[in-house]
């Protein structure tokens, strides 16, 4: 058999595979730079994103619809005033449906009046006429396979590794793209910065150990924060995962939301 | 009180019937009157250079008075292509980014390569080859500024012989069968940018960047034959009825692909009935009732395709100046049934909520960055831009050997 392995490919080859290991690391180095240098966010210098994965999840059962979360988040986050929401408070009203109509339900009616902010109208149906009615906060679904950052066509929104999906406001040139591909409805354009924003997790507040504003606020933690890197004992989190069954919100888009929710209808979208 | 008396200052707010999500609850849709016309002028450019195309690739003589004007049209247009775009953003002082750092999971990062593509390698290059030689006999020939201007355009490639012309003549061949993908991509792509949005039900559709690849090159063709018609009005000249009666020909045909495809579309819509139909449909019935039914089906459509394929049977009943009235109203019902279809995407994707339980209202504001005039600038300044350019590369006073209409 003839051997076409030469001294010099063998060599080659052997510096080839050297130079990649060596490459390895120092290409991951770059990428950590750069990401420090192009990456604009609200985290501490010595914060690692790699060793937190933050989650959100929502009780829905729980809401009272005090509306505190998203007067909290707009304070915390100077969310312009007008109709501009990183979350908000829904109110479903599902009511009887009409005697001898055959159907199982009557109307669904949703309201939201100033994102849940100052309460909400008397219901439109007689309160003996309610079949049923909650409330459901909502927030950016943190999606595992996030539209918005698929379309960003400059990159200026994206996933950090720790969970949350970012916009880098240096960077965003405010087409709208986000905001259209959101299917959630959770981002706006900026009347003040001309940027797309979208709710962060307050990622100023969690990356220096602090609970989001809304989450701190709320009086019936009605919305679970947590990391799941980094459980806590009687991690209220897991508590959840463990107790409920869970749902997110427009399954059938495959986006796959972190945000999970409990004690919700089928009418919520 | 203090909610009361915020409520007196509180900006009167769009009317929803039903429920949208508190951010969609903006005064006007996010994408408005520029983002209508972006695909609308692109679509123009692209169906104009197929026009051209025919000449060039496919050799259809009776289309040759009509080939560089139509090649002018595309390039005014795809000048133009890019201001409603850029105009639109929240920050135009960025929008080299899209180029500098493109992510390439975005429909959108693509489109500034894909249009300096067709600006830069096909589009100006076909222009250059095709004029070449007559700049270089023009900037002998005329005098003055307007002479300096031929010997710039010549970039000092002065050569007259017949093998340079050959030559020349080779390479806009070549350009021309790479443009005609090119031109498919430029607007398959703008289509795509709706296409791929797939949490709106009205835009996230794989047909949509067929569908408008097919609307651009009808609106494109009836551009170009209501171009050379208003020219030839304005010079005083007869209409060769023998070119005319082509275009109207691949206009007809190229109006009955684009109307089978969007029929189809509407069918597939209809019969799956998927999430999001009903409002679809209310918003068919209602809210584009004059932009969908009479502008889009009817007026853009229906009585085009009545009108063309009459003429496609009994051309030769018809007298001449029937027949050139004809083909003139079809052109401007597709224009403006093509301007239509932009709208029912674009607005009509957004006047929805994506929760699929609310409707917005739109009224256009008449001054500002997305209302009327703006819209109306936008459109006319490609036709200022194609007058300049008519009056430099297509004047009746400079002998050529090129294409052109008018020639006695």
């Amino acid at each position: 058999m003839k051997n076409n392995v030469s001294r010099r490919s063998v060599l080659g080859k052997i510096t080839a595979a050297v130079a990649g290991v060596l490459a390895a690391p120092v290409a991951k180095a770059a990428k950590t730079v750069t990401e420090k240098v192009l990456v604009t966010t609200d985290a501490p210098k010595n914060y690692d994103h790699s060793k937190h994965r933050w989650a959100m999840a929502i009780d829905a059962s729980r809401c009272i619809g005090c509306g505190f979360c998203a007067e909290a988040c707009k304070k915390e986050n100077h969310v312009p005033e007008g109709p501009y929401f990183r979350t908000w408070v829904e109110r479903y009203i599902i009511a009887k449906p009409a005697p001898g109509s055959g159907a199982a339900r009557g109307e669904t009616l949703v309201d939201c009046p100033n994102g849940g902010m100052h309460g909400y109208p008397e219901p439109s149906v007689p309160k003996d006429e309610i079949q049923h009615s909650f409330f459901v906060p909502k927030l950016c679904n943190l999606c595992k396979h996030s539209p918005c950052t698929q379309v960003c066509p400059v990159g200026a929104t994206f996933d950090a590794p720790d969970g949350a999906v970012l916009i880098d406001p240096k960077y965003c040139i405010g087409c709208g793209f986000c905001i259209q591909a959101c299917p959630y409805g959770c981002r706006f354009l900026s009347p003040v910065t001309k940027t797309a924003e979208k709710c962060t997790l307050c990622y100023h507040r969690i990356t220096r150990g602090l609970k989001p504003a809304c989450v701190e606020v709320c009086p019936t933690q009605a919305r679970i924060f947590g990391d799941l890197k980094n459980p806590v004992p009687d991690d209220p989190l897991q508590k959840f995962y463990q107790n409920n069954l869970v749902v997110s919100l427009k399954p059938h888009l495959g986006t796959e939301p972190r945000v999970l929710y409990a004690g919700i209808d089928k009418e919520v979208r | 009180m203090t909610n009361a008396v915020t409520n007196i200052v509180e900006v009167i707010m769009p009317h929803f019937e039903g429920y949208a999500y508190p951010n969609e609850a903006t005064q006007q849709p996010l994408w408005s009157v520029l983002i209508v016309l972006y695909p609308y002028i692109t679509g123009l450019v692209a169906g104009a250079f197929i026009m051209a195309s025919l000449v060039r690739v496919f050799n259809v003589k009776a289309l040759e008075p009509v080939y560089r004007l139509s090649l002018l049209t595309a390039f005014a247009f795809l000048l133009c292509a890019p201001l409603p775009l850029l105009f639109h953003l929240g920050h135009p002082e960025r929008c080299y980014e899209v180029m500098m750092t493109p992510h390439l999971t975005s429909p959108m990062a693509i489109f500034g390569f894909v249009y300096a593509w067709y600006l830069m390698a096909v589009l100006l290059l076909e222009l250059w080859f095709d004029y070449r030689r007559d700049f270089v006999v023009w900037s002998e020939t005329t005098p003055g500024f307007q002479g300096l201007l031929y010997r710039l355009f010549t970039v000092g490639v002065m050569d007259e012989s017949d093998e340079a012309a050959q030559l020349d003549h080779k390479y806009g061949h070549i350009l021309s069968i790479v443009g005609i993908p090119s031109a498919f991509l430029l607007h398959g792509y703008v289509g795509f940018i709706f296409g791929s949005v797939k949490a709106n039900p009205w835009w996230g559709n794989v047909l949509m960047p067929i569908i408008f690849i097919m609307s651009a090159m009808v609106s494109g063709i009836a551009l170009c034959v209501f171009n050379y018609m208003v020219l030839t009005w304005i010079r005083r000249k007869k209409v060769d009825m023998r070119c005319l009666d082509v275009m109207g020909m691949y206009l007809f045909y190229a109006l009955v692909l684009d109307a089978a495809i969007e029929a189809l579309d509407w069918i597939h819509r209809i019969y799956s009935a998927e999430e999001g139909f009903q409002v679809m449909q209310y918003m068919a019935r209602e809210k584009l009732f004059y932009t969908l039914s009479l502008g889009q089906v009817a007026g853009g459509t229906l009585i085009p395709l009545i009108l063309l394929g009459l003429l496609q049977l009994i051309r030769r009943r018809v007298p001449e100046l029937q027949r050139r009235r004809m083909y003139f109203a079809s052109a401007v019902l597709i224009l403006i049934g093509v301007l239509a279809m932009r709208w029912n995407v674009v607005i009509g994707g957004q006047l929805f909520s994506k929760s699929l339980r609310g409707i917005m209202g739109y009224k256009m504001e008449f001054a500002g960055l997305e209302g009327w005039l703006m819209g109306g600038v936008l459109l006319c300044l490609p036709f200022v831009i194609l007058t300049v350019m008519v009056k430099l590369f297509l004047s009746e006073r400079l002998p050529t050997d090129g294409h052109v209409p008018h020639r006695d």
